[in-house]
């Protein structure tokens, strides 16, 4: 699984980067990746315009920061859609 | 199918949904906040009059019985204004307002783009992304101009503190040539035609199309954001509230009446541009300057070179134009400045003039 959370420097934003590594770290979830995306134009590709945002394999999944129990429980569904999807 | 149904008579029977909990303390809360707002004036007189035992009418127990009233009645005011004005905006997004400014003429697109500015939550982070999303998708250069000029000119700290030391005349006021500013700047802007100061990178940037789902968020959701947000934002301004007051309540009980008449009433022509001049590097600092401000326009300042100099603090926002930078030639900044600029001292000017 791919994390990617995208922003332009604002408090916010990292705010979210921390958040996410924290869960990830908690979950204690292989194979996963997160990644910080600060380079503009790579943000606009996926058309959004408020920052910070949240992307798992590429999907838009969140748009602003909606805080640390809401990026958990997102995360978590995206994980468990992932391992179903394995086991198919 | 069967799956939802039940789980939602399950929430039903273990009692309150967790939407109606959240509008239960929401109004609990605001019972609360009625509440304290009505005792805040006795309890400020008692505190200088009678605990103090401060003469009525002593310098010092104007002064500090003006202090212990503001400082509670605007913290107050701000928290329970911005959770409201939050939790409106909860309502709207800026890739909601991209699509209703698509298609739309100059000037009604214009007007449209201003207004939205005002609900649409924005931080000056996102400028870029939502400048280039707005440029992208077709909405012309002016129409965009004016969402960005809205979006800061009417700052809601500033909004909610000249309501509550100016009363609501006033902060309409500010909201409707807020408003109108940028819908003008935007038009003047659109006209010039400057697409050739735009970076070019700009153009060139294509958006996968990908097609983001609309989030729709609770009311318990919206409330807990509100309620961050707020203690965000106050947490951030509360410092500069009490400073800005404590100045302003030192200037009520000691600076004579009619003493600035002469340096910012309306018969000196340049304090609006002064005052405009002198808002630029204040930035950030709106919540401790309007108490001051309010101050000095008791001792005989002029109300539109008060709301220009406002205007100016939170909308000509020197963080804001690095961050666009980015993506506009320094051409188009020192245009997009001049221009507000002009716009708000022409409305300083036009206040005076009717008022």
């Amino acid at each position: 699984m791919k994390i990617k959370v995208l922003g332009v420097g604002c408090a916010s934003c990292r705010r979210m980067v921390e958040d996410v590594r924290r869960i990830v770290q908690k979950k204690n979830w292989q194979n996963v990746q997160v990644e910080y995306v600060q380079d503009l134009p790579e943000i606009l590709s996926y058309g959004v315009m408020s920052t910070p945002a949240l992307v798992v394999d590429e999907k838009v999944v969140m748009i602003g920061y909606r805080g640390l129990n809401k990026i958990e429980q997102v995360l978590e569904e995206a994980f468990a859609l992932q391992l179903q999807n394995s086991r198919v | 199918m069967v799956d939802t149904t039940n789980t939602k008579t399950t929430t039903k029977e273990k009692g309150l949904s967790a939407d109606s909990r959240s509008w239960i303390i929401v109004v609990l809360a605001a019972i609360l906040w009625f509440i304290a707002y009505k005792t805040i004036q006795p309890l400020a007189n008692w505190l200088a009059y009678g605990l103090l035992a401060l003469p009525k009418g002593s310098h010092l127990g104007e002064s500090l019985a003006f202090f212990f009233y503001d400082v509670p009645k605007i913290i107050l005011l701000l928290g329970g204004m911005i959770f409201l004005i939050t939790t409106l905006r909860s309502f709207f997004s800026a890739e909601q307002t991209r699509a209703w400014l698509g298609g739309k003429r100059e000037g009604v697109g214009n007007l449209l783009a201003a207004a939205l500015g005002v609900v649409t939550p924005f931080c000056s982070c996102s400028a870029v992304p939502l400048f280039i999303g707005f440029v992208e998708s077709g909405i012309p250069l002016g129409v965009t101009f004016s969402f960005l000029t809205a979006a800061p000119v009417i700052n809601e700290v500033a909004l909610v503190m000249l309501f509550g030391l100016f009363g609501w005349k006033v902060a309409g006021l500010y909201l409707v040539s807020g408003v109108t500013i940028a819908t003008l700047a935007g038009v003047v802007i659109g006209r010039l035609k400057l697409e050739r100061y735009v970076e070019d990178f700009v153009w060139q940037i294509k958006t996968s199309g990908q097609e983001i789902e609309g989030y729709k968020p609770s009311w318990a959701e919206r409330f807990e954001n509100s309620w961050q947000s707020t203690k965000d934002i106050v947490g951030k301004v509360w410092l500069y509230v009490v400073i800005g007051i404590a100045v302003g309540a030192g200037i009520h009980g000691y600076v004579p009446e009619s003493a600035l008449a002469g340096i910012l009433g309306k018969n000196a022509w340049w304090s609006v541009p002064a005052g405009v001049i002198l808002g630029v590097p204040l930035y950030s600092n709106a919540a401790g300057i309007i108490p001051v401000v309010s101050a000095l326009m008791e001792k005989g300042a002029a109300l539109g070179t008060v709301l220009a100099f406002m205007m100016s603090v939170v909308g000509l926002s020197l963080p804001e134009m690095i961050i666009l930078r980015r993506v506009l030639k320094p051409q188009l900044i020192a245009i997009f400045v001049t221009v507000i600029a002009v716009a708000i001292i022409f409305t300083g000017y036009l206040f005076n003039l009717v008022l």
